[in-house]
């Protein structure tokens, strides 16, 4: 400030500029306090942040649909939903081989329960064709067995398409032998048998830890090596090893007979012809989906675009709103009940206090279903309650009233259960206002109401607030209590939340539901602290 | 995803300190459901086993209702620590699908069948998936109370009953799932038993089981947990139910309530073991030393001895015994039984494998109406 006056920067007495050794010095502070609080800051990240972050990430990942079947996603680019035709050959010689290799990793099927959430049918689909899919490899393979029986042989094929260094110190090595390296020369020569060769080579190496040079290959390769030929491969002027059988073998394919996959996928379910399935293949063939979040509110991407689903399927939007106001009913109750209670616990003398303090904890030693199922026994209609009120008069037997298994059970229940975590803050901030501004107020002439509206009540309000955001968001979450007192329409989307992370396996969706969740509590935590201010929050 | 090599890493160290043990592990963790049931599988085939062989310990997890879930989470983080995992059809179907669950060798991995017939034609039907050995058969059946049933009504004898409110008022209690109740409202809306799947894969067939359902959507109680349908009838909420079969069994012999079976268009559904892929050879070699022995002919019948659940293997039933405790004949209990298996419904697992997702949207959402 005072600098502009001087010639230069004040000095502090080591000679340096005053306010860089005032940086300095501040930033040794902070970084010293940093390094206390480190091993807590690392440990919150590795077991609470990563974990969650990871698990919402899922809501956008999708990269098993081209992880799987990168080849078909590929051909797919040139073929349009709109067209409404079925893809052409090629998308069907791609699906092919995706299939084949994810069949050989067993990983077609969980591509088709993943595809399945979007469109029914498409998971037996796979799973069906993943069985056939090696019959017709097959084909090919004992055509070639009947035209000289070295295409049996893994040792020849292994020579034919490994590397010479590599063959030569696989052969007879242990165990699955130095890692595979392909002949540069049959790449180009014979692309798609190289490339079908390579997988099967380190499949075997990486995954059966055999050795490839003795193994028998798929029939995969087979297919791919009669493809090149009939694609009209170059090598009339190889002469290297097994150059005779590969020449006597393109002179022979021509009479091959070879149905096109096309027909042998169709011939296996007719569904391969449905534009609808190739759609949806496209439709989330994408890296990251937006299809779980559009899910999680009652939308579907479709192949032509979003859709809204019909009403007899939208769950979730309906969800969300329940979840939320009878979150909100819930806090007001506990304010309601727990209000008077803090208030006596603040006011009596000691001993009456500590008694009644134990009251309100007993709850919190006690197990959450049992307290649960208290409730069921207490509120059924052959419960407690009910019997009392008919033994009363006051119902008929027929009349009796259905208070569990639905909202006002879970109300009920939740209340009951969250009304420690009201009493507990209002406690402590009731505590701490002074009696003596209670007497000031009264001997100058207020009334008693007056007294505690104008008076007390506006000092126990950051105890509400901080009463309201715990026992808030606490229920929100809840998914115990609302499965076993909420009946239908009772339950939260937690309870959605909770059946697509165990039953249905749907992580996906879980987690955009989670995320949608989430979001929403820190809007509502941004907008009271807009309304009510967070600093009026006192947690005791 | 640096939590996933954390977590990797530190599979790898608590796989390297196992190095040491030979070839067969001598720690194996089982999951099973707990309560009665685990209690079956502890006395017919683990305690046997364990006299066998002294030094092994068998530890249980009674986590087979997350079974699925949280196998899929250990694959991820690269940490199987369970070894054989007792899970329901539909899961393994499930586990195996997803490439969490071993494939079988019925006829290598497991043993011949007292009379001499091989493993896989031994189980025969019972074989729903290449990963799942089933133990038992159980059943989802209907019970009911008769001094509940207004004066002058016939005892019910079909499960369309449940949706006969006029000649049977009050409440019943049905599992909160459309799997079985959509197949028994279409049963009962005059659907043939056959064509029941071919009629719920339209749209109008689904329409006409919820339909069918909506007619008593205000007398059902909707229960999760089977315990309950048993303690709401007990208590007198409800007039019938449905539930496990073992569980009626429970409530009428051992804790003789006034309950009757109604064995009609009874679900059967089986119980099984899978293995999780990815296991070390020690701790596999383990395994499968303890599942030939605990699904052979003789201790799959033992384990009846116990629970009333029907043995999956054909040889079992021949030496099915009697009750542990109670010394009666479990024979006419189990759901295997002839007369109690007249009029059987055979649940199509593949099939809902594929509409479970969407049958279960439209349930809830009609739930929710």
């Amino acid at each position: 400030m005072s600098d502009a006056t001087q010639n230069g920067p004040m000095l502090a007495a080591d000679g340096r500029p005053l306010k860089a050794s005032l940086r300095r010095a501040l930033r040794r502070q902070k970084m010293r306090a940093l390094m206390l609080i480190a091993p807590l800051l690392i440990f919150i990240l590795i077991t609470f942040i990563a974990p969650i972050a990871d698990m919402l990430f899922r809501s956008v990942e999708n990269n098993i649909v081209s992880d799987t079947l990168p080849r078909t996603v590929e051909a797919l680019d040139d073929w349009e939903y709109a067209s409404g035709e079925t893809p052409g050959e090629p998308v069907f010689d791609a699906m092919f081989v995706d299939l084949f290799i994810a069949a050989e990793r067993k990983e077609h099927t969980r591509l088709g329960s993943r595809l399945n959430y979007q469109e029914t049918g498409i998971s037996s689909l796979f799973r069906q064709t993943g069985r056939d899919v090696e019959d017709m490899a097959e084909v090919y393979e004992d055509q070639f067995d009947a035209l000289n029986e070295i295409w049996r042989d893994g040792a020849f094929w292994a020579e034919l398409m490994g590397d010479p260094d590599w063959f030569a110190e696989a052969q007879g090595a242990e165990d699955a032998g130095p890692r595979f390296r392909i002949n540069d020369e049959m790449e180009d020569r014979l692309p798609r048998t190289a490339e079908a060769y390579r997988v099967f080579a380190r499949f075997t190496q990486n995954e059966d830890e055999d050795n490839p040079a003795s193994e028998r290959p798929w029939p995969l390769v087979h297919a791919m090596l009669y493809a090149d030929l009939t694609d009209g491969a170059a090598i009339d002027a190889y002469t290297g090893f097994g150059a005779e059988e590969l020449t006597a073998a393109k002179e022979a394919v021509p009479g091959f007979e070879a149905p096109t996959y096309r027909e042998a996928f169709l011939e296996v379910d007719e569904d391969w012809a449905s534009v609808e399935m190739w759609g949806t293949i496209k439709a989330y063939s994408g890296e990251f989906t937006s299809g779980y979040f559009l899910n999680a509110v009652d939308r579907e991407l479709t192949p032509h675009g979003i859709e809204t689903l019909p009403s007899d399927q939208s769950v979730y939007l309906k969800l969300f709103w329940r979840t939320i106001w009878m979150s909100l009913t819930i806090t007001f109750m506990t304010i309601l009940l727990g209000y008077p209670v803090a208030y006596l616990l603040a006011n009596l003398p000691m001993r009456k206090s500590s008694l009644l303090m134990i009251l309100v904890l007993l709850p919190f030693w006690t197990s959450l279903l049992v307290r649960t199922s208290a409730w069921k026994v207490l509120l059924q209609q052959q419960g407690v309650i009910n019997d009392i009120l008919v033994w009363a008069g006051i119902l008929s037997d027929s009349g009796r009233l259905v208070m569990i298994n639905n909202q006002l059970g879970t109300i009920i229940a939740m209340t009951h259960i969250l009304l420690p975590f009201m009493i507990l803050p209002l406690y402590s901030v009731m505590a701490t206002i002074p009696p003596s501004f209670v007497r000031a107020s009264k001997s100058l002439g207020a009334t008693n109401w007056t007294t505690f509206w104008r008076v007390y009540f506006p000092q126990s309000v950051p105890g509400i607030g901080a009463g309201s955001i715990l026992v808030f968001i606490l229920a929100i979450g809840y998914y115990i209590t609302p499965a076993l007192v909420g009946g239908t329409d009772g339950i939260f989307i937690s309870n959605r939340i909770a059946y697509h992370i165990s039953s249905s396996l749907n992580w996906g969706l879980a987690a955009a539901l989670g995320s949608i969740l989430l979001a929403a509590v820190l809007v509502l935590y941004w907008a009271y602290d807009r309304i009510v201010g967070i600093d009026n929050v006192k947690l005791g | 995803m640096k939590l996933k090599t954390i977590l990797m890493g530190s599979a790898i160290a608590g796989v390297s300190s196992m190095a040491f043990a030979q070839d067969m592990a001598s720690d194996m963790t089982l999951v099973s459901w707990g309560g009665a049931y685990q209690a079956s599988q502890q006395k017919a085939y683990v305690e046997p086993y364990l006299e066998m062989n002294p030094d092994v310990s068998i530890t249980w997890d009674e986590s087979s209702a997350e079974a699925v879930a949280k196998l899929r989470a250990m694959n991820e983080a690269g940490n199987i620590t369970w070894d054989l995992v007792d899970v329901v059809a539909s899961d393994a179907i499930r586990l195996c699908d997803e490439g969490l669950a071993m494939e079988i060798d019925f006829n290598e991995m497991l043993a011949e069948g007292d009379d001499g017939s091989s493993a896989e034609d031994d189980f025969g039907d019972f074989i729903v998936s290449d990963c799942y050995i089933p133990q038992i058969v159980y059943s989802t059946a209907a019970a009911y109370r008769p001094d509940l049933l207004p004066e002058g009504a016939p005892a019910p004898d079909s499960i369309c009953a449940f949706f006969d409110t006029e000649t049977y008022p009050g409440k019943r209690a049905l599992e909160q799932r459309p799997i079985n109740n959509l197949e028994w409202a279409l049963l009962c809306d005059g659907v043939a038993k056959d064509d029941i799947y071919d009629v719920l894969e339209t749209e109008e067939g689904q329409d006409q089981a919820f339909a069918k359902l909506d007619t008593i959507k205000d007398d059902i109680v909707w229960w999760s947990a089977a315990a309950e349908p048993p303690q709401l009838l007990a208590d007198g909420e409800i007039v019938m139910g449905s539930s496990y079969n073992g569980r009626w069994f429970s409530a009428i012999e051992e804790q003789d309530q006034p309950f009757e079976m109604l064995w009609d268009a009874q679900v059967f559904d089986l119980d099984g073991w899978i293995i999780p892929t990815g296991l070390p050879e020690d701790r596999l070699a383990r395994v499968m030393d303890f599942v030939r022995y605990a699904t052979d002919t003789q201790r799959l019948a033992d384990q009846a001895k116990y629970i009333s659940y029907g043995p999956a293997r054909a040889s079992s039933a021949p030496l099915v015994g009697d009750h542990a405790e109670l010394g009666i004949p479990m024979g006419p209990h189990m759901p295997t039984a002839p007369e109690n298996s007249e009029n059987v419904f055979v649940y199509n697992y593949t099939w809902w494998a594929d509409y479970r997702d969407d049958l279960d949207s439209k349930f809830q959402a009609w739930l929710a109406q």
